[in-house]
């Protein structure tokens, strides 16, 4: 498991920024040093937390589990770093994510054959064309009527979960159907077809973005929309695009979610996930302030909170304090990102250099691999 | 595609009708009724009585509502002002005050949190309406704000489940996991309460205990955490129907059969976890019982009559095993 990451994150960052390579692994060293730190703590706790299996041909561990699990968020997250990156934010993903899974178990349910591969196909098909029109909607309201982006999507924000809601007619919707069940649960090659996709769709993006200069233009138009404009960069069409594939990616997460347990529950399906996918941008080094994106950062913040989660049960911290827990993982993570925290750090670690054994201040990575490791 | 791309479209439209709705549902809903003839207050045929709802948040509570609509009817000699607060406590308080200026007959809610209702209740008592509350309880030390509390009795359900567990495992030395509800939630702390002092003295020893929220993603999440951290799971005791399924999903995910390799007890009784036990994959289910409708609509008339009425009207719960379960699924309301 902690080699995922690495591999990927390395791939970025060369692909980023070329010849600054020491400055882009400095960037991403902090979320991955608190995954590992994180999978330490678990490890200590269960020596077996790593360990994977095979079960009935598929892998089977909570490395699996945490893979599997973080399906939706790496989606939504994906999205969400794309519109922070143009200085917006899309705080409807949780109700497209609703949204998607009712419409599409609602219509499987309705179907003459549930289990059919065409109903499925069908369902997933309307969901995820519905989930693109919403996006269609909130980047129109940013782009055209030149709306707020937080004002804009908390409109759907608040009324989609009533639409869900109007779908499944206020129940949870249950449906059994053995295709529909393999996107969320099921395994191809060993692996979570819900990983299987959401990280193959992170690829693509990843590669569209970087290998293009489709991410030149995104971060020109959260630097300084009006320059970009000037510039020649159609920055309403970015805009725009970068809204409706949020609304893309949360409808698939939204019909990953549902598939996971074979229900569509409107009220609580994808409940906080804009905060959650909000946090693992930010993690991951993104500001909300628009401008530089990393999408490998993303890709990290998403497995830290992924992990984070499992951790608690794992580590069996009781319920009551839960809430606490993650806070503080969280405001650790972010107080180490933060450059004026590291800045001060420094600075400490420096004038106690005087006494103790030297610590080179301007390579602070091998130091803190070692205390992880010791 | 044009097909999708209409039905995308009305979605689009429902969205914003919806806007509207919640915008103006807490506003304006308790006031749709200004013509009704409760004016003088005088009880001859029709009982005025404004009911304001936490929510739709869960099955079980689309259940309660109906139950509430449906028997609260002109048929039956009532006329129902109905509100539902958006889980959100200053809308009922809003909804009270305004029921409170209708002068309706009675009052009936069920509270979104315990405290913070005293208030707005002496409000409704120096204005002479009887307040009933329904479902969860209010935290006030003055009892003659309320005239009665109908609500299951959540210690108890828990309680039944424990006992059936201690009845039938007994003696085999159960390793016992458990969902709980959302932290800090009546139901969650009573039904917890209730399991553990049910199985005390037994040799079912309860080996890890985390929340799921009362949802099925995040029981088959905690589940699958058990899974990995323990493998002599025997018995999951799940604090409602949803987590109890998601449980299902983990467990089968890894590769165990549910209902036989582990036991599964829930509470709630709704119709997919009733599904469940008549299939064998639960092994248990206290019912909690949404059907609120005929009790409200008894201890009101009872009420406006000026008959005594009971502080804390218990509703039956029943329990089903899986033999139970398959009889009395045909005829399930919900």
């Amino acid at each position: 498991m902690p080699t995922s990451p690495t591999p990927a994150a390395a791939g970025h960052a060369h692909g980023e920024s070329g010849g600054l390579g020491a400055v882009a692994r400095h960037h991403l060293f902090w979320p991955v040093l608190a995954l590992v730190a994180l999978l330490a703590v678990n490890t200590a706790v269960r020596p077996g937390f790593l360990s994977v299996s095979i079960l009935d041909d598929h892998l089977f561990g909570s490395p699996i589990d945490i893979l599997r699990n973080c399906a939706p968020l790496m989606l939504v997250a994906l999205g969400m770093s794309l519109v922070i990156a143009t200085r917006g934010i899309d705080l409807s993903v949780g109700a497209v994510v609703a949204i998607s899974g009712a419409v599409a178990l609602t219509f499987i349910a309705g179907a003459p054959d549930p289990a059919s591969p065409t109903t499925v196909f069908l369902a997933i098909g309307m969901a995820l064309v519905l989930g693109l029109v919403l996006g269609v909607w909130n980047g129109f309201l940013v782009s055209v009527l030149g709306i707020q982006p937080i004002i804009a999507t908390l409109i759907l924000m608040t009324a989609g979960r009533g639409v869900a809601m109007l779908i499944t007619e206020g129940q949870i919707t249950t449906v059994t159907s053995a295709p529909f069940k393999t996107l969320g649960a099921g395994y191809w090659l060993g692996l979570p077809v819900a990983t299987l996709v959401a990280f193959g769709v992170f690829g693509l993006v990843a590669l569209l973005v970087r290998r293009t200069a489709l991410g030149m233009l995104v971060e020109s138009v959260g630097i300084n929309p009006s320059a970009s404009r000037l510039a020649g960069v159609r920055a309403r069409t970015i805009v725009w695009t970068v809204f409706a594939l949020s609304g893309l990616f949360s409808g698939l997460a939204g019909l990953i979610l549902s598939s996971n347990v074979m229900a569509a529950d409107a009220n609580n399906a994808g409940l906080f996930i804009e905060l959650d996918a909000i946090l693992a941008v930010v993690i991951g080094g993104t500001s909300l302030a628009g401008g530089k994106f990393s999408l490998s950062g993303t890709f990290v913040g998403v497995l830290i909170i992924a992990t984070l989660s499992l951790t608690v049960t794992n580590v069996g911290i009781s319920p009551l304090v839960t809430p606490l827990f993650k806070a503080l993982v969280v405001a650790a993570v972010t107080l180490l990102q933060s450059p004026v925290m590291r800045r001060k750090l420094a600075e400490r670690t420096r004038r106690r250099g005087r006494t103790a054994p030297v610590v080179p201040s301007d390579k602070p990575a091998d130091v803190s691999t070692d205390k992880v490791v010791a | 595609m044009g097909k999708n791309f209409r039905r995308a479209g009305a979605a689009v439209l429902a969205a914003l009708t919806a806007t509207a709705l919640v915008a103006c549902s807490s506003e304006q809903a308790p006031q749709g009724g200004g013509e009704s003839p409760a004016e003088g207050g005088s009880a001859t045929d029709t009982i005025v009585l404004g009911f304001s709802q936490v929510g739709a948040e869960s099955g079980w509570r689309a259940a309660n509502t109906k139950s509430i609509q449906d028997t609260l009817t002109k048929e039956n000699g009532f006329d129902l002002k109905f509100s539902d607060a958006q889980q959100k406590q200053e809308n009922q308080i809003q909804a009270i005050r305004s029921y409170i200026q209708q002068q309706v007959d009675v009052i009936a809610f069920s509270p979104v949190v315990e405290t913070g209702w005293d208030a707005v209740l002496e409000e409704a008592k120096a204005a002479g309406i009887p307040v009933i509350l329904t479902d969860r309880a209010v935290d006030s030390d003055d009892e003659s704000l309320y005239e009665s509390f109908i609500g299951s009795d959540f210690v108890l359900e828990g309680e039944m489940a424990g006992e059936w567990a201690k009845e039938q495992y007994d003696g085999e030395g159960y390793k016992v996991v458990e969902l709980q509800g959302t932290t800090g939630a009546a139901p969650a702390i009573d039904r917890k309460t209730g399991f553990e002092s049910a199985i005390a003295g037994s040799d079912l020893e309860i080996i890890d205990s985390q929340t799921g929220n009362f949802t099925r993603t995040e029981g088959k999440q905690v589940m699958e955490g058990f899974l990995q951290k323990h493998d002599d799971i025997d018995l999951v005791f799940a604090h409602n129907d949803d987590m109890g399924l998601g449980a299902i999903e983990a467990i089968e995910a890894a590769g165990k059969v549910p209902g036989e390799d582990i036991k599964i007890i829930t509470i709630d009784a709704v119709k997919d976890g009733m599904q469940a036990l008549a299939d064998g994959k639960i092994n248990y289910i206290v019912e909690c019982n949404p059907l609120l409708g005929p009790d409200l609509a008894e201890i009101a008339e009872k009420v406006i009559a000026g008959e005594e009425v009971q502080k804390r009207i218990v509703v039956e719960d029943q329990a089903f095993d899986q033999e139970a379960a398959k009889e009395a699924l045909p005829d399930r309301q919900y």
